[in-house]
């Protein structure tokens, strides 16, 4: 019997993830209400069209959680491959994380994607305090956008870990960075969908 | 299994079973040991001397208000000196009283109320309570410090800027917090510092309650059921759920409030404003949306300055009572059902800010309800003293006077939970009175009981009790000298953040104003009576036994003060739970752990 | 010890509720219908919170008093039926007062919060700012101007931003420094902020109300005796907060008249 061993080795930083799920969620949840309660009484909101690009952008991001499951389920293979061992002698190859490296690709793709449907706004004149639709455009996007850098580098950290010889915890990095990542995903499609019906 | 050798980990942990579980060996150099170190014994007490410097500042700036309220045409000594244009003659202006009001709240309710009973204690002990060698991730823990701390110097700098420091108060109302230097001074740069030092301060309480929950969830020893955790530990980890969700509503306001400020949006400023003959360049903001997210996470903030001081009392009087807490289940049960309704209740404080009057009567309700559980809690303890060989130590006079102080303040809330007699009090010294009693008094009673209490744990020396008495008796007796009396300002109509009551019918209560400002003055000087015995005894007091108290947790199995990874190697089995006191013979209580060296191989 | 603590809170109970019956510090007399209801629920509340209060303080410190007795052995008493008793009796007497406390409240807020405008009320417009409060009587008319902010001018006592050039409704509006009413006549207030957050607090008329900026907000109340009492600001609003007054002068329907054929432009 393990000391601490209530729930699984590795668990804190699963519990730790779904924990910060919880605290986004909820700050989320406060820039929501704070748009309804501000539309609610506004006569200066100005709808405007959401640029195409951020749907081009919302397919990259949902291709990077389908790469990331591919990902996980070829590194987790590799790993049991190895005769079963809680512990790799050497790293993995750069081909077992291919898939890992093609995610982060296309995470960074989507930072950019965001940059240039920033820009286009920009361009339109719509800035932070044209108007309140485009004040919250801004916030919701910028700030889903820092939290999803926070993820690429969860995504690079569990990719350093798991080239050099290691444990399994290497595996629950992984494993953690991967439910941040998709919850990120999840949160991107629900502010989609508030700026398509709100803005 | 052995851990990675990635991790560094001391000779003592080789064979520990968990690697993950403490995640760093034991620290080396100045740095690593006392400045950004990864053990949360040290970052508790980090936390604890940023609370005492704070709580330090903020009481000197209440003297300065109690004074200039009291002896408005008196000059204070020295402050024409610090602040001469503030203060020309050493008498503040309107604006610096108010300024030196904005400090004193927020310094309290964030850096001293916040830190000290949630984050100081609470990192001190919770890992060791329930059995683990430190927090689930000691890197954010340490972040978590450290951005406290920057926030702190950030809120502490608009002292020094040139348009003064924030006069809108701890709750900061837009538009007055939102609209920039135009409506007045203070409210230009110091202002801005103060929406983001809460901001950080935010990012840092964040951090700080992940690692109490994970620490909680996943770190608990062998048999360490969650029934069978100090009730101190119950508190904290109740506390930091509430802390999760509050914390997390108001970074967003801040964010805002910051954007309206310096980004020029118009979240919470409506068009038309004309302040200082100036028609503000904003439209259709709502001030009630930022007085929802404030006090949406306020009145649960009210609950994480005030649970800990449960817990800490629940957890310390069955110690000194020699008997069992009367109820424990029952108290988890009123602290989850205090921290669930602490987020239905936050509109009784915008009673009267032209919400809708129907919502006025649905927050009242739940308002009154919270009391039932509030009431339970204090009834067990009154209970567990009854029939009680109550050893009167000073952490022990302290529980006591929790309670009574707790119970004061706690009844005021009757009347300001109903709208209808709001309508009179709200905005008057009632208010003061009620929330320094039932979060400010009570929760400094809960701090120095667990100070008094684990100070020996912490430093290996035990604190002076005559002076400790001393300070608890003239301390009880300078709070309720100067909290009481408020309560009867408040009913005479005298309304709160006035920097003078001179020339109106408020005139007549000059002489109460007096009074409480002699107490307060008497209670601060006694707080010297605390500062001494606590450095003193950290040099000279006696040596502490591992266990001075007899009590039963795991940080009194464990030498004082405890090793680097708290167990010294070996591993806690917990069988019993905390509340074993008062059965027949000697010794009276049983060790909730027992520690036994690691097996050799798992 | 104990004996010690437990007499000291005895003490402090004991003064503490002493100064609150005497009705040393209290309540200014009411001068308002509704004031009535207030001040009943006010009484109410003191006589059921100061029991809790003095029952509360007095059991723990005769607990305390007991539990210094060195004299006993054998092992500690437990509460006689452990938790559940406590459970009942705070479920009780609390849930109790909650429920007596709601129902009566609920109706004197209502009384000031929820019933309609009395259709005879006076109508005032009232603007507070940094750090004054203005109040607008419509003329001969009984209609007010339009407000237009950007007009806004204090140094040509244009407070409100009307506009007499070219809105006739605006032309005869009586703009006051304090608040004149007549005395038991339904008043009714339309509060709005020129700048930042205000209130409006008359203790002597129970009432207390924000001024939130963008919002108008109705406030109504009946004085019910000729007095001149002071309106003070409850809402932070700024270095001058603390000096933001005006004067309640409650006059007799005809001293009232005359004052407004005076004030007349």
């Amino acid at each position: 019997m393990h000391t601490a061993q209530i729930t699984a080795p590795g668990a804190p930083s699963r519990t730790g993830v779904w924990i910060g799920i919880a605290t986004i969620t909820m700050s989320f949840a406060a820039y929501t209400s704070a748009l309804m309660v501000r539309q609610g009484n506004a006569t200066d909101w100005h709808r405007f069209e959401l640029p195409r690009l951020l749907f081009f952008n919302t397919l990259l991001l949902l291709a990077s959680s389908a790469t990331l499951a591919f990902a996980r389920r070829r590194i987790g293979e590799s790993w049991n491959a190895r005769a079963g061992s809680d512990q790799l002698a050497r790293g993995l190859a750069p081909s077992e994380l291919t898939w890992l490296r093609v995610t982060l690709v296309l995470g960074i793709l989507f930072l950019g994607g965001q940059l240039l449907a920033w820009r286009q706004l920009t361009g339109q004149g719509l800035y932070l305090a044209s108007n309140p639709a485009s004040s919250f455009f801004y916030v919701l996007t910028v700030l889903h956008a820092l939290h999803l850098l926070g993820g690429i580098i969860g995504l690079a950290y569990a990719d350093t870990r798991l080239r050099v010889p290691g444990t399994r915890s290497a595996l629950s990095t992984l494993g953690s960075a991967t439910l941040y990542w998709h919850f990120m995903d999840v949160l991107w499609l629900y502010l989609m969908f508030l700026l398509l019906v709100r803005l | 299994m052995d851990p990675s050798p990635a991790l560094s980990v001391g000779p003592e942990q080789a064979h520990r079973v968990e690697p993950a579980h403490s995640g760093h060996g034991p620290p080396r150099g100045f740095f690593r040991k006392h400045v950004f170190s990864l053990d949360h014994k040290v970052i508790g007490r980090q936390y604890l001397d940023l609370a005492l410097i704070a709580v330090a500042t903020g009481m000197v700036l209440s003297w300065l208000m109690r004074f200039h309220l009291a002896f408005p045409s008196s000059p204070v000594p020295g402050l024409g000196t610090v602040a001469p244009t503030a203060a020309a003659g050493g008498i503040m202006t309107p604006e610096l009283y108010l300024a030196l009001m904005t400090m004193h709240g927020t310094i309290m309710v964030f850096f001293v109320l916040t830190t000290a009973p949630f984050a100081g204690f609470g990192n001190y002990v919770l890992p060791i309570q329930v059995g683990a060698e430190d927090m689930a991730f000691p890197r954010f823990n340490m972040m978590s410090f450290w951005v406290t701390f920057v926030a702190f110097l950030v809120l502490i700098a608009a002292f020094f800027v040139s348009e003064g420091p924030p006069i809108s108060g701890w709750t900061a109302y837009a538009p007055l917090s939102a609209l920039g230097k135009d409506a007045g001074p203070g409210l230009g740069l110091g202002q801005t510092l103060w929406a983001v030092s809460i901001a950080i301060f935010c990012v840092g309480q964040l951090l700080g309650s992940l690692n109490f929950i994970a620490t909680t969830l996943d770190l608990r020893t062998r048999g360490m059921t969650l029934m069978r955790m100090p009730l101190s530990t119950w508190a904290w980890f109740i506390t930091s759920i509430i802390g999760l969700i509050a914390f997390s509503v108001l970074l967003p306001a801040c964010i805002l409030l910051i954007l309206d400020r310096v980004a020029g949006t118009s979240f919470f400023i409506p068009g038309g404003l004309v302040v200082s003959d100036r028609l503000q360049p904003h439209e259709g903001g709502s001030p009630l949306l930022w007085q929802h997210l404030f006090w949406f996470f306020g009145h649960p903030e009210v609950y994480i300055a005030i649970l800990p001081g449960f817990g800490i009392v629940s957890h310390i009087l069955p110690v000194f009572a020699r008997k069992p807490l009367l109820g424990p289940r029952v108290v988890i049960a009123c602290l989850v059902a205090i921290g669930f309704l602490s987020y239905t209740v936050w509109g009784h404080h915008m009673f009267l800010s032209g919400m809708n009057p129907l919502s006025a009567t649905l927050f009242s309700v739940p308002t009154l309800v919270i009391t039932i559980p509030a009431t339970i809690v204090v009834l067990l303890w009154i209970g567990t003293v009854y029939g009680a060989r109550m050893r009167f130590t000073t952490p022990a006079l302290f529980c006591l006077g929790f309670i009574s102080v707790f119970v004061s303040g706690g009844i005021s809330g009757f009347f300001l939970a109903q709208p209808s007699i709001d309508t009179y009090l709200h905005g008057t010294y009632f208010v003061v009175g009620h929330f320094h009693f039932v979060m400010g008094v009570a929760a400094m009673f809960g701090i120095f009981a667990g100070t008094y209490f684990w100070f020996p744990k912490m430093f290996g020396r035990m604190m002076n009790e005559k002076l400790g008495k001393l300070h608890f008796f003239l301390t009880l007796i300078g709070v309720y000298c100067t909290f009481m009396p408020m309560h009867y300002l408040g009913l005479a109509g005298n309304v709160r953040r006035y920097s003078a009551f001179t020339d109106d019918y408020m005139a007549g209560s000059l002489p109460l104003h007096k009074f409480i400002t002699m107490a307060a003055l008497f209670t601060g000087a006694v707080q010297l009576i605390f500062f001494i015995n606590l450095f003193y005894s950290r040099l000279r007091g006696p040596i502490a036994p591992a266990n001075p108290w007899q009590a039963t947790s795991l940080e009194w199995s464990i030498p004082s003060p405890p090793p680097f990874d708290n167990f010294g190697g070996r591993i806690p089995t917990v069988t019993h739970g905390p509340n074993e006191y008062g059965i027949e013979g000697q010794p009276d209580y049983i060790m909730q752990a027992t520690l036994e060296d690691l097996p050799e191989h798992a | 010890m104990g004996k010690l603590l437990a007499g000291l809170l005895l003490v402090i109970t004991g003064v503490s509720a002493a100064v609150f019956a005497a009705r040393i510090w209290w309540l200014p007399p009411d001068i308002s219908v509704l004031g009535v209801g207030i001040d009943r629920q006010m009484g109410e509340t003191m006589i059921a919170s100061g029991a809790l209060f003095v029952l509360s303080q007095l059991v723990l410190a005769i607990f305390i008093w007991q539990s210094s007795d060195t004299s006993k052995t054998g092992p500690p008493r437990i509460f006689p039926g452990g938790a559940t008793p406590m459970v009942v009796i705070a479920t009780l007497l609390v849930g109790a007062e909650i429920l007596v406390l709601t129902l009566v409240g609920t109706r004197v807020w209502g009384g000031i919060f929820l019933s309609p405008p009395d259709p005879h009320a006076l109508a005032i417009d009232v603007q507070a700012e940094q750090f004054a409060y203005y109040f607008r009587y419509p003329g001969e008319d009984g209609q007010l101007g339009a407000t237009h902010p950007e007009l806004i001018d204090d140094g040509n006592n244009n407070f409100f931003g009307l506009d007499p050039a070219n809105d006739i409704a605006a032309r005869d509006d009586i703009v006051s420094g304090s608040l004149v009413i007549p005395v038991n006549r339904p008043i009714l207030l339309n509060l709005h902020s020129k700048d930042v957050g205000h209130a409006f607090y008359v203790p002597d008329l129970r009432i207390q109300q924000d001024f939130v900026p963008g919002l108008n907000i109705p406030l109504q109340f009946t004085a019910t005796q000729i007095v001149k009492k002071e309106i003070v600001c409850t809402q932070l609003c700024g270095l001058g907060h603390f000096n933001m007054r005006a004067y309640l002068d409650v006059e007799s329907a005809e001293q009232f008249q005359q004052w407004l054929r005076d004030q007349a432009p």
